[in-house]
């Protein structure tokens, strides 16, 4: 393990979120619902030096593994990052991640006339495109700034 | 979800869309001999937003059929006004309906009723989405006024928010047709349509200025340049005044081009321009009633 990522402390059991975009570690934690409010242990680095990407993001998440919709939608903003299942301070498993070919429920649609957006017992549903997402519902294709489009659970 | 709901032109082959125009034609040579096709059929009419042509014309194309409504009225009268669900509403009126037909502000509210419901749903429009039954009379005219291939269409007016725009867009990347978009540069196709038309490989080109392009059409499909999109009325004004026609326009024109409008037009194009030869939106919105026959026709057989 090099100098900079013992910047952070390990973990026992958990998730460690490596390779992430410089900057996007807050938008990661909105995304797995951690607001440190359940008492869990986090763990962020912001803008680590990186032998791969210049700078990067890491989060370390004790208790916690991530779930399939959870992976998809990170792989939507910080598509370099790896997961890493960490359990008796040993990487379990390590996981790179794909874009799925659609998030289910985990991103809102930014166009306000969206059906989706009336309060309709419906869940949102993006299909995944090479450089963006776009609205099964009303078709909205949404390129830049996705993370600011994830509904926080 | 059903394959039989109609919610978007990207569904229509080029297959589907001639079976339907070649049963409109059936229809419009003899409509005596369609109305008994389908007694007792009942067709909710569920128009969450004005219409005029559409509704009507639906309605009468069921009652020529030999069939009903039952019509959910303004909105203002509806459980809408209780704060009933869209999903919810429709799904007590299916159990009323053969089939359904729905007009709604919001983008994508037919495509979000067609997970709810079992019965045949007609996309009326859904706000700046999609009017794909409003596609097929548009298509129904081209043919009977210039066939549907080896085509210069011209469209022209408020390509953004213009849902006919939209679904006749889709719709052409069947034919051999060049599509050529003309409007102000703030009323351009949105993205998802451009992705479409893109994706499709349809042969596509833009302006701002008619006089570049309009000698070498074939159709110039005319919409009306939304005023209540400007924050400016002054900018609006500086604007409509440039993608309006009238005679002194069309002296660039051929001869046999064919001027479409899905009406209501408020001034795109002159009144003198009605008695030419060149105008065929009258004639279009009449298509409305063979063409919604016919599908309502097919859509009915097959639900039997």
């Amino acid at each position: 393990m090099s100098d900079h990522e013992l910047r952070v402390s390990k973990i026992r059991n958990g998730t460690v979120i490596d390779h992430i975009r410089g900057g996007q570690a807050l938008n990661v934690l909105a995304i797995l619902g951690i607001d440190g409010s359940e008492g869990e242990a986090v763990s962020v680095g912001m803008n680590v030096p990186s032998d791969r990407m210049s700078h990067k993001d890491i989060v370390k998440v004790e208790g916690r593994e991530l779930s399939q919709d959870e992976v998809d939608v990170l792989s939507l903003i910080a598509p370099e990052a790896t997961i890493n299942i960490i359990r008796e301070y040993e990487v379990a498993e390590k996981q790179h991640l794909e874009r799925p070919e659609r998030v289910v429920g985990v991103l809102s649609c930014p166009n306000h006339n969206c059906i989706t957006n009336a309060g309709e017992p419906v869940e949102t549903k993006f299909d995944v495109l090479d450089d963006g997402v776009r609205c099964e519902y009303c078709e909205t294709i949404v390129r830049d700034d996705l993370a600011a489009h994830i509904s926080v659970k | 979800m059903r394959e039989d709901h109609l919610i978007t032109a990207k569904q229509l082959s080029r297959a589907d869309i001639e079976a339907v125009l070649d049963r409109a034609a059936e229809i419009d040579a003899d409509v005596s001999a369609f109305g008994d096709r389908h007694e007792d059929a009942v067709l909710g009419l569920m128009f969450f937003e004005p219409s005029t042509r559409t509704k009507m014309s639906f309605e009468t194309a069921i009652k020529r059929l030999g069939g009903e409504t039952v019509d959910m009225g303004p909105v203002d009268s509806s459980s809408v006004k209780k704060g009933e669900s869209l999903a919810d509403t429709m799904r007590v009126v299916e159990g009323y309906a053969d089939a359904l037909v729905l007009r709604h502000p919001s983008q994508g509210a037919a495509k979000m009723v067609s997970e709810f419901v079992d019965v045949p749903l007609l996309n009326a429009g859904d706000g700046a989405g999609h009017h794909p039954t409003q596609t097929l009379l548009d298509l129904y005219t081209i043919r009977e006024n210039a066939g549907l291939d080896d085509l210069n269409v011209g469209i022209m007016g408020d390509l953004k928010y213009g849902r006919t725009v939209h679904s006749l867009a889709h719709a052409l990347t069947n034919f051999d047709a060049q599509q050529h978009f003309i409007s102000p540069e703030s009323l351009q196709l949105p993205r998802s349509v451009r992705y479409d038309l893109h994706e499709s490989g349809a042969m596509v080109r833009e302006h701002t200025e008619l006089d570049e392009i309009l000698p070498s059409l074939d159709v110039l499909y005319v919409t009306r340049i939304q005023r209540e999109r400007f924050p400016d009325e002054n900018e609006y004004q500086e604007i409509a005044g440039e993608y309006g026609i009238d005679l002194e326009t069309l002296d660039a024109a051929k001869d046999d081009l064919t001027v479409m409008h899905p009406l209501p037009r408020v001034d795109e194009i002159a009144p003198e321009v009605d008695g030419t030869e060149y105008a065929n939106y009258f004639e279009q919105a009449h298509n409305g009633v063979p063409v919604r026959m016919a599908l309502l026709d097919q859509m009915l057989e097959e639900d039997q």
